[in-house]
């Protein structure tokens, strides 16, 4: 409740909703000047780089994948590839195609997920899905429809959509014939449209017109969109391989939240997630979802954290797109995984979450048992960058009531899809003016 | 009037209320017949309790859950818990076997600033659990069921025989039998279809024990497998390994190797 002696304002939200996982916000406001903003993540810690000390690296991503219910795939890509570098394994091309099916499975699910149930509902003045339903029962169904592919695709490949089982340090443990993906394929060419005419209905939200100067962060890859591998880009140049993220980022603890904040180094918050990879990859989603990222209106690259949402919508027709690319050129491996020997050395990987960047760093003895592991996972990455948006946003809140800035701030942190118990090391708002 | 529910969270990863949102067919549906009026993760508009059926997902690992945990009791005619975390401890019981603070020091620089319990346990340590749905995570089908056996005012019964059961039925070549691979399939519950086994590999125990499990017999089978010692120990302290039968074996084949 905000506490109105003198001119001293707290705004709180006590739990942010429509996101995954906990946190609050806590923002004071003194004679309408900024004095503290506090994004908490509450959501407790489970350790998961303590408790992987001493477990066997082939268990790993079994393990890392219970970090995230929404994108455990990414954390299993991030997990294998790793190990693979560590091992030395060269992976067969048509794994590293399926590999990239898998993900686009999750990209989907969990874009879907986010657009139609966490966001779209804030710019149709909505509380959930289910009351979006009733106003606009069409853009719901669609949403569903998209999301039901990708999480079809993940489970041909994993056997589930949650923690699916078939990724290994090497490949899959199972591998599919060409006619199992066939029904797959006649799925996605049923919800293209559908995700086109996504595209065109958030393009149409009432999107807040603002610029900021912002890093972007993301993978890049010499030929394609970036996905398991590439090196690391940003809008500020850099340009290095995931082995030196400790040379370009920097992790640190602040006392009011339990995940981690990150800066690139000298230099400050950074942005990851579907905004990034379009604005610095654009040119690698192809001619047809370029044409209809056009369309939009919007300009690509741009500093408007508001148009995640179109970026987004397009990685979904992207991954649609790319998924039937993938189902169209496979042919099984001769093997579903190399084999492997293990032994002692660190192994590090970045792959694109939905959410962004997802690094993965391990350390193994010569029996293939983790000595150590460091997972710093894209909402944690955004957490400084988040708080710098809704900085920006302190001024607006003098003359707003306490439920018009509690949205507006709502609304600025679902921009980065916040997945908080991935980070948890995340939102509950608190405004404080005086 | 629609029975008025809950979903809450302690610690967890958010994949089984996720099941809830990717019943894409039956969503709706589902919306049609139960009012969710507390869905953090799902709707803003939060409503106070009490609450027909409270869902609860996540272990309790800090002081403020184990006091929130009993709250949602007080407020909730019926309580489910969804999952391993809630039902068993989760992955993050792991804990229970190791010294918390040097956990806090291993993820975080300022440990101080963290505040956690030394143990995650499962809801049924702190109160009353009325129907507990296993699954790391619950099997949609399973947490519909509930719901449907709920809305006509029946006891939910899931089954709790073992993996086994279900792999045979689906036809699956036995990893065990044919390539001598570690599989906790035997003193599993089902609930998953026996999905491991039909991806060439052996089960990891997603689902807890199964009622009809014999521990001592499985443990001899690990060891005539060569699966011995800290290898055993890890495969039983995994996603359920703090729910008593494995946590017991488990300790017993540690204790037996010092």
């Amino acid at each position: 409740m905000p506490s109105r002696r003198t001119k001293s304002r707290t705004i709180r939200v006590n739990y942010l909703t429509r996101a995954e996982g906990e946190a609050a916000l806590r923002i004071h406001l003194r004679d309408g000047a900024l004095i503290e903003l506090r994004l908490e993540i509450f959501e407790p810690p489970r350790f998961f780089e303590a408790f992987l000390r001493g477990r066997d690296s082939r268990e790993a991503p079994d393990l890392t994948a219970r970090i995230c219910g929404i994108c455990p795939v990414a954390y299993q890509m991030s997990t294998v590839h790793a190990f693979e570098g560590l091992y030395g394994l060269t992976i067969d091309p048509a794994v590293r195609e399926l590999r990239r099916l898998y993900l686009c499975g999750e990209w989907i699910e969990s874009h879907a997920l986010h657009i139609h149930m966490l966001a779209a509902p804030d710019f149709l003045g909505c509380d959930s899905i289910i009351t979006l339903a009733d106003r606009n029962r069409e853009a719901v169904e669609r949403g569903l429809r998209i999301k039901k592919i990708g999480n079809a695709i993940v489970a041909a490949l994993g056997g589930r959509s949650v923690h699916p089982v078939g990724a290994c340090i090497g490949g899959f443990t199972r591998v599919p014939r060409r006619d199992q993906l066939a029904d797959l394929r006649e799925q996605l060419l049923r919800v293209r449209d559908d995700a086109v005419e996504c595209v065109r209905w958030v393009s149409h939200f009432d999107l807040p017109a603002v610029t900021r100067d912002i890093e972007f962060v993301s993978l890049r890859h010499p030929d394609e969109y970036p996905m398991n591998e590439g090196r690391m880009a940003s809008s500020k140049g850099i340009d290095a391989s995931p082995d030196a993220f400790d040379d370009f980022f920097e992790e640190h603890q602040v006392p009011y939240s339990n995940a981690l904040h990150c800066k690139v180094k000298g230099r400050g918050p950074y942005f990851l997630g579907p905004l990034a990879r379009v604005n610095l990859n654009l040119d690698r989603m192809g001619p047809e979802v370029t044409s209809v990222a056009r369309e939009t209106g919007i300009p690509w690259p741009n500093s408007n954290p508001y148009t995640g949402i179109v970026a987004r919508a397009l990685e979904v027709l992207y991954a649609i797109d790319e998924a039937v690319r993938v189902l169209d050129a496979y042919q099984p491996p001769p093997a579903p995984a190399a084999s492997f020997e293990v032994r002692s050395g660190v192994g590090r990987a970045i792959t694109e979450a939905p959410r962004g960047s997802l690094y993965h760093a391990f350390e193994t003895n010569e029996r293939g048992l983790i000595h150590s592991a460091r997972i710093v996972p894209p909402t944690s990455q955004n957490q400084a960058r988040i708080e710098a948006d809704l900085r920006a946003l302190a001024p607006d809140f003098i003359q707003r009531s306490l439920a018009e800035a509690t949205h507006m701030c709502e609304v600025a942190i679902r921009n980065y899809d916040p997945c908080i118990s991935c980070s948890t090391h995340f939102l509950k708002l608190e405004i404080e003016r005086h | 009037m629609k029975p008025r529910a809950a979903v809450f969270k302690f610690a967890s990863c958010d994949g089984c209320q996720l099941q809830f949102l990717n019943a894409e067919d039956e969503l709706l549906k589902l919306a049609g017949q139960v009012d969710f009026v507390y869905f953090p993760e799902a709707r803003s508009r939060a409503l106070e309790g009490p609450y027909d059926i409270a869902f609860v997902e996540g272990s309790i690992t800090t002081p403020d859950d184990a006091r929130r945990i009993i709250k949602v009791r007080e407020e909730s005619h019926y309580l489910a818990t969804i999952g391993a975390c809630a039902t068993a401890g989760g992955i993050q019981a792991l804990r229970n076997w190791a010294d918390v603070e040097q956990y806090r020091r291993v993820t975080y620089p300022s440990p101080e600033f963290i505040s956690t319990l030394s143990t995650s346990t499962p809801i049924s340590e702190h109160v009353r659990v009325d129907c507990e749905v296993w699954g790391c995570p619950v099997d949609q089908h399973q947490l519909l069921a509930v719901v449907r056996s709920l809305l006509s005012k029946a006891r939910p019964v899931l089954p709790a025989y073992s993996v086994c059961m279900d792999c045979k039925r689906r036809g699956n070549v036995c990893v065990v039998v044919a390539r001598g691979a570690p599989c906790l399939g035997p003193v599993t519950r089902t609930g998953c279809g026996a999905l491991c086994p039909a991806f060439n590999r052996g089960c990891y125990g997603c689902f807890g024990p199964a009622d009809d499990q014999n521990m001592e017999s499985f443990a001899r089978l690990l060891a005539s497998q060569g699966v011995t010692g800290d290898d055993a120990v890890r495969r039983l302290r995994g996603i359920n390994g703090y729910v008593r039968p494995w946590r017991e074996t488990a300790d017993a084949i540690a204790a037996d190797k010092k």
